[in-house]
């Protein structure tokens, strides 16, 4: 899909953009397996619960006291395998099943405020900050990578229903402001 | 909206969490008579007052973890991890 700006404008400088298909893995286990799996990507330790760390060899969010969602750069289970080896654990390859929704712009945590209960201002859910919530009525995971910027992680099934659900909100809350 | 506090990932908002029942029910062992099981399966003290009972956080961290909660008011006292004992909250205390 050609990444046009025009392509993707839900609302004044504010685009959503459905990303290519990547590597993602969710690993459960105890702290030495999310550990052995923080090193594997370049991190000195997983990272701290509601939190993404990015290392050399890619991401990792804490989504839950034993759950990591992996975001490696190269598409290797056999090298995770390996380096988690007989550490008690489970991992599972989910690259098919989530979509990554990008939302960059201005306009990103009011529209997300309009889908989700969580509070996106910065002070709440500060750059770096990634937990699974609801979109709407669909299960998501939150990341924000900057300021204006989010990634969005939702289960295939769901994506149409997750970019209507978004675009929506933009529309409401950008007439919203052009009527003041 | 409730705000329930998940142990792991604070206060939320109550659509993302599913109600489990009545906590600190132990299942019975292979040995257990039916009477026992029949208590197990259905009786349950339908407390007014201070209940604990668990909750998942489903739509978050997926963990499941017990609340203290006051049934007349819906207030949720405190919630606690799943295998410690139950906090010795009172009535009008919280934690």
């Amino acid at each position: 899909m050609a990444r046009s700006m025009a392509e993707g404008m839900i609302a004044p400088d504010t685009a959503l953009v459905r990303e290519r298909q990547s590597p993602r893995y969710v690993l459960q286990g105890r702290a030495p397996a999310l550990q052995a799996a923080g090193r594997l990507l370049g991190l000195d330790d997983a990272p701290a619960l509601l939190r993404a760390a990015t290392g050399a060899g890619g991401t990792a969010l804490r989504l839950g006291p034993f759950e990591l969602l992996l975001l490696p750069q190269a598409d290797d289970p056999a090298g995770i395998e390996a380096a988690l080896g007989a550490v008690p654990h489970s991992l599972v390859g989910v690259s098919d099943r989530n979509v990554t929704l990008t939302l960059e712009g201005p306009w990103a945590a009011r529209i997300l405020s309009g889908l989700c209960p969580l509070d996106f201002a910065e002070h709440a859910f500060p750059v770096g900050m990634a937990t699974r919530s609801v979109l709407e009525k669909a299960d998501a995971v939150f990341w924000r990578t900057a300021p204006h910027r989010f990634h969005i992680e939702v289960w295939r099934s769901f994506v149409a229903y997750a970019e209507n659900g978004i675009r929506e909100v933009a529309r409401g809350i950008t007439f919203a402001s052009l009527a003041i | 909206m409730l705000l329930i506090a998940c142990p792991y990932c604070g206060p939320r908002a109550e659509i993302e969490f599913a109600y489990g029942g009545e906590a600190h029910i132990a299942r019975p062992g292979p040995g257990v008579t039916e009477e026992e099981w029949a208590a197990f399966l259905y009786l349950r003290d339908n407390t007014k007052g201070v209940l604990a009972e668990r909750w998942r956080h489903s739509h978050g961290c997926g963990r499941f973890f017990n609340a203290l909660r006051d049934t007349r008011t819906d207030r949720i006292l405190t919630t606690y991890e799943m295998g410690t004992p139950r906090p010795d909250i009172k009535e009008g205390e919280a934690a």
